[in-house]
């Protein structure tokens, strides 16, 4: 996929893509880019389209999306103070942290024991989703436009009709034994 | 004054125990409506798309608990659309479970022996077949022979799947798009409908009430077929019988609903749930070793490399069930395949260091981009029925998140010492199995993300002896509810250590002689007695002697 453009710079939408990187992290899409933190190479979550697939009501937490990113800015302040941080104040919160804080803060927000648990679950989820599965898209269109997370992962492409057939698929020969008290229905005894 | 719809037999749910109800009551006479609360899809709907909207998340639904989470079917023909068709019948020592309570958790009445007919029931209706090594895939061959390198035995399982259509395609949990799979879309619904029942795809079962004259007024809502968070106004049938059997997650849920209008629960409603002992593992395969231990080559330079291709499990190593072992150390340990988007998130990295998640970040990226050699071993031990159904939502089972497949349930699921040993026991063994010569790594999926998690539902209202810890006589009538039925996976009284299925399926058949007899009773004009939906009647003298028994009053 061709690099976008740093045209949207909204402090929600910078905050969602830092914490979808944390998620599954990517390469800087340009050189002062601040959301994505460059922790990995290739693309990563926020390439694959996780705003895309967050902001379609299809998910059910576009709604809630101005509350993840204000309680994540909250949550960002209260770890930075924690843990004598100053951060960039030209940036939001959650931003200004490293790539090691925020993951810190997201293992924080997951954690078994956080009463907000469920509500960050679910970002993580979706944050998952737009890289393993393109669920914003069109599986086959995803991979034929070069879905950074399908691509990475080798998934296969599909049939010129857009459907997955595997005509070799067995080894074709006996690899076990066999239990000695299997049934003729093919079950355990 | 509008009269209310009449029917004689109203059918919650369209999976394996409504569709068998609804089959041999139609065919026996009776007047039968079919309430499911998915879509009706056909083949051509069956798509090979992961994006929100398409068939993956149109017939499959995800519900979050407090401690386990249920995947489940959400259309005509239930989980069997979207199942992996795995169809192997529960051992004998499963039926001589104890569980918590003390005394076999079974009834009296139900052997391996006693069922085995209504296995065989099944296994012809469906139909259910043995495969063979030409059938194992390449992940079914690799468990295989990775198990047989480390003394173990291996098999291929029996399935509802026909080879000659099957591509491979490993798209099952989205519908099948070859009619490879033998779902219910494919025997008994088809056979119900051609005797007259009525199927209604979106229509949502909420509550049940008793009649003055004894009969149930079922009321429903209708679900947009697009987005199931938005409902609209549905109506009310009533009918001298009602089988229930919207899935183990949802049946318990509507008979809570219902007790203000039907009157106090046995106990066991919306307890003793069993998520059927289920965890997953992921080896991640060295290539170079499978060539080299295992000798294993597909032949076009690769060693495997195959976890996209496939349909579901094919190969289960069944050495631990044993009868011989005490309860909650047995369990099978199967070769499955669980697809992107919800089959990677809680597979975690070996090698997490101090403040790297195991579940997240860059270490679980690169894990990922060895996808294609993972492994996925599916563990099958005996929990202890820990799961309990809080009080009900306004509406469904979930209250939805998104437009499809994702809510948050009631359940809570607090796995007990046993439990955890038993998935402790088996983490082991597959690391052993597999980390053997340098095989693979292995890891558990975490269950700290959304709880621990099930593909298959049990037990939330059970059968037994026991009216204190079962809802459901021996005979799958609700304790103090006179004709109403539950012939789902609810209806099992635990984890089988198999896929559950065909056990669902033939405890639901050996249910259908005890409906007919009270629909009879409550002036239904019905038989029992119908061939296989294909008209084949071998199996059908195997249960004559059984049917005496079945269907006193």
């Amino acid at each position: 996929m061709p690099p976008r453009a740093p045209a949207d710079d909204n402090p929600r939408t910078t905050t969602l893509e830092a914490f979808a990187d944390t998620i599954v992290p990517g390469e800087k899409r340009y050189p002062d880019d601040v959301a994505v933190a460059g922790a990995a190479e290739g693309g990563g979550a926020v390439q694959a389209g996780a705003i895309e697939l967050l902001e379609w009501n299809a998910t059910g937490v576009t709604e809630g999306l101005d509350d993840y990113a204000r309680m994540l800015s909250d949550h960002a302040r209260d770890y930075a103070a924690e843990h004598g941080l100053t951060l960039d104040e030209s940036l939001p919160p959650f931003v200004a942290l490293s790539f090691e804080h925020r993951t810190a803060l997201v293992r924080r927000l997951t954690a078994p024991d956080h009463p907000e648990k469920p509500f960050w679950v679910l970002l993580t989820l979706f944050s998952n989703m737009a890289y393993d599965s393109a669920a914003h898209m069109s599986t086959a269109e995803a991979i034929a436009a070069g879905h950074p997370g399908l691509l990475a992962m080798g998934v296969a492409r599909p049939d010129e009709d857009g459907l997955w057939r595997f005509p070799a698929h067995s080894y074709g020969r006996p690899l076990a034994r066999l239990h000695p008290d299997t049934t003729p229905s093919g079950s355990p005894a | 004054m509008t009269s209310t719809e009449r029917t004689d037999v109203l059918v919650v749910g369209s999976g394996f125990g409504g569709a068998i109800a609804a089959y041999h009551l139609a065919a026996g006479g009776a007047r039968v409506v079919v309430l499911e609360r998915g879509p009706w899809l056909g083949t051509q709907d069956f798509e090979h798309d992961f994006k929100l909207g398409s068939s993956y998340t149109r017939a499959f639904d995800f519900v979050v608990g407090d401690g386990m989470s249920v995947l489940g079917g959400n259309c005509v023909g239930g989980g069997s659309v979207v199942y992996f068709a795995a169809m192997p019948r529960a051992p004998r020592f499963i039926f001589e479970r104890h569980g918590t309570i003390g005394r076999r958790m079974w009834p009296a009445s139900v052997t391996r022996d006693t069922l085995d007919p209504w296995y065989d029931r099944v296994a012809e209706s469906i139909p259910v077949t043995t495969q063979d090594w030409n059938d194992v895939t390449y992940a079914g061959g690799l468990w295989a022979a990775a198990c047989d390198h480390s003394g173990r035995t291996a098999n291929p399982v029996p399935v509802a799947i026909d080879n000659t259509k099957c591509v491979n395609c490993n798209w099952m949990m989205a519908g099948c798009r070859f009619d490879a799979k033998r779902s219910l879309l494919t025997n008994y619904l088809p056979a119900a409908l051609a005797h007259g029942a009525q199927i209604r795809p979106l229509h949502e079962v909420q509550q049940i009430a008793r009649n003055d004259d004894g009969s149930y007024r079922v009321h429903y809502d209708l679900i947009d077929e697009e987005d199931y968070r938005i409902r609209y106004d549905g109506g009310a049938i009533d009918a001298k019988i009602v089988v229930l059997a919207a899935g183990a997650g949802a049946t318990p849920v509507i008979l809570q609903r219902s007790e203000a209008t039907l009157g106090a629960m046995p106990h066991a409603v919306g307890r003793y749930f069993s998520g059927n002992g289920e965890r997953l593992n992921t080896a991640v395969l060295n290539e170079d070793r499978v060539r080299e231990v295992l000798g294993l080559s597909r032949g076009d330079g690769l060693a495997y490399a195959a976890n996209q291709i496939g349909k579901g499990p094919t190969v289960a190593n069944w050495d631990r069930l044993d009868g011989s072992l005490p309860e909650f150390t047995r369990y099978s340990l199967e070769q499955l395949y669980f697809p992107p988007g919800l089959g990677t998130i809680l597979a975690q990295v070996a090698d997490a260091a101090p403040g790297e998640s195991t579940w997240f970040g860059v270490k679980k990226k690169e894990m990922l981009r060895r996808w294609q050699s993972w492994l996925i071993i599916f563990q099958m031990i005996e929990d202890a029925n820990e799961g309990v159904f809080g009080p009900p939502p306004a509406k469904g089972n979930a209250d939805r998140v998104s437009q499809q497949m994702l809510g948050i349930g009631r359940l809570k699921y607090d796995p007990v010492e046993s439990t955890l040993r038993a998935w402790a026991m088996a983490d082991a063994e597959v690391k052993e199995i597999l980390e053997r010569d340098g095989l693979a790594t292995v890891t558990a999926w975490t269950n700290d993300v959304i709880g621990a998690y099930t593909v298959h539902p049990l037990a939330s209202c059970r059968i037994g002896d026991d009216p204190a810890t079962s809802a459901l006589d021996d005979r799958n009538e609700l304790r103090g509810h006179p004709g109403i039925f539950v012939t789902d996976g609810s209806a099992v009284p635990g984890a089988l250590t198999v896929n559950p299925a065909m056990t669902i399926a033939a405890l639901a058949e050996r249910a259908i002689p005890g409906i007919v007899r009270a629909a009879q009773e409550r002036g239904v004009d019905v038989t029992y007695g119908a061939p296989a939906p294909d008209g084949g009647i071998s199996a059908r003298r195997g249960v004559a002697d059984l049917l005496p028994s079945l269907t006193r009053r």
